[in-house]
């Protein structure tokens, strides 16, 4: 298993952790006394499972198990990789951060960390599929 | 790889792209509010990931990996897959349409039916396929 997949594959279960914790907070009562922040995070909660957990585990897989390009680069740019890791990754905590800190405290500065986070997760998005693209193939052909 | 998993996951990849746009798009207008109307393609960008990226490319990877059968046809019934993409995609751009376009409530309705078609096609395809390393 590369080092690219065993990073993506212990990110997701720390984020299906992660997740599944917050859920649990969420679903305490409404009487429950808890900090404002805490109720702005269900989207943060949706996407720490979809994207942290979900996403982050095929793309872990798929950069391991596609049929590879070629004996000298196997993957791929293995840059281009660890780049899709790292924007996903900083994407999706700053959309964690700045999510609740927007919603209670909606001054500018916070509504940026979104957009940043937005931009981010697009980009990890867009080199991940750059990435994997030219894998899918019948299988390696000995090039 | 089969050439029917390649246009699953060709499929799903182009569905991600457009799904994660979107969300992007819906998430930066959270922070900095631009486009008031935006908010009405959520469903889509749900719509997109749910089923166009993770149900379509976990088809798609099933359909690959599940055991085949030792003689020809190793995939059996694959007419049945073909037909849950065809039905798949048709099921998500019904339900864009039905949820952006309000047309009427019955194009939502029939694009879920062409997803539950979809759906049921693949299992009658797969369900034969998951069996124990003895074969049952």
């Amino acid at each position: 298993m590369p080092p690219l997949t065993r990073w993506y594959l212990k990110s997701a279960l720390i984020y299906l952790v992660a997740a599944l914790l917050l859920a649990l907070v969420l679903a305490l009562p409404q009487t429950t006394s808890l900090p404002p922040f805490i109720r702005y995070l269900s989207p943060a909660y949706f996407h720490l499972f979809l994207v942290g957990w979900v996403t982050q585990m095929i793309f872990g897989v798929i950069y391991w198990m596609f049929p590879i390009i070629t004996r000298t680069k196997p993957r791929g740019n293995e840059q281009l990789g660890w780049a899709s890791y790292s924007l996903l990754n900083a994407g999706l905590l700053l959309r964690v951060i700045g999510e609740p800190l927007n919603a209670t405290r909606p001054e500018a500065v916070f509504g940026w960390l979104l957009v940043a986070s937005a931009l981010l997760q697009w980009l990890a998005a867009v080199c991940f599929v750059y990435l994997a693209w030219p894998r899918i193939k019948e299988k390696y052909r000995g090039e | 790889m089969p050439s029917l998993t390649r246009w699953y996951i060709r499929a799903a990849f182009t569905y991600l792209l457009l799904g994660f746009t979107i969300g992007a798009l819906l998430l930066a207008n959270k922070g900095v509010q631009m486009l008031p109307g935006l908010w009405r393609w959520l469903p889509v960008h749900i719509e997109f990931l749910l089923f166009g990226w993770v149900v379509q490319l976990t088809l798609g990877m099933a359909f690959w990996i599940l055991p085949r059968y030792w003689q020809k046809p190793r995939r059996p019934k694959e007419n049945y897959a073909r037909a849950a993409i065809l039905l798949l995609n048709l099921g998500i751009w019904l339900v864009v349409a039905g949820t952006i376009l309000s047309i009427s409530r019955w194009v939502l309705f029939a694009g879920k039916g062409a997803e539950l078609a979809a759906v049921l096609c693949f299992a009658l395809h797969a369900w034969r396929r998951i069996v124990s390393r003895q074969g049952a």
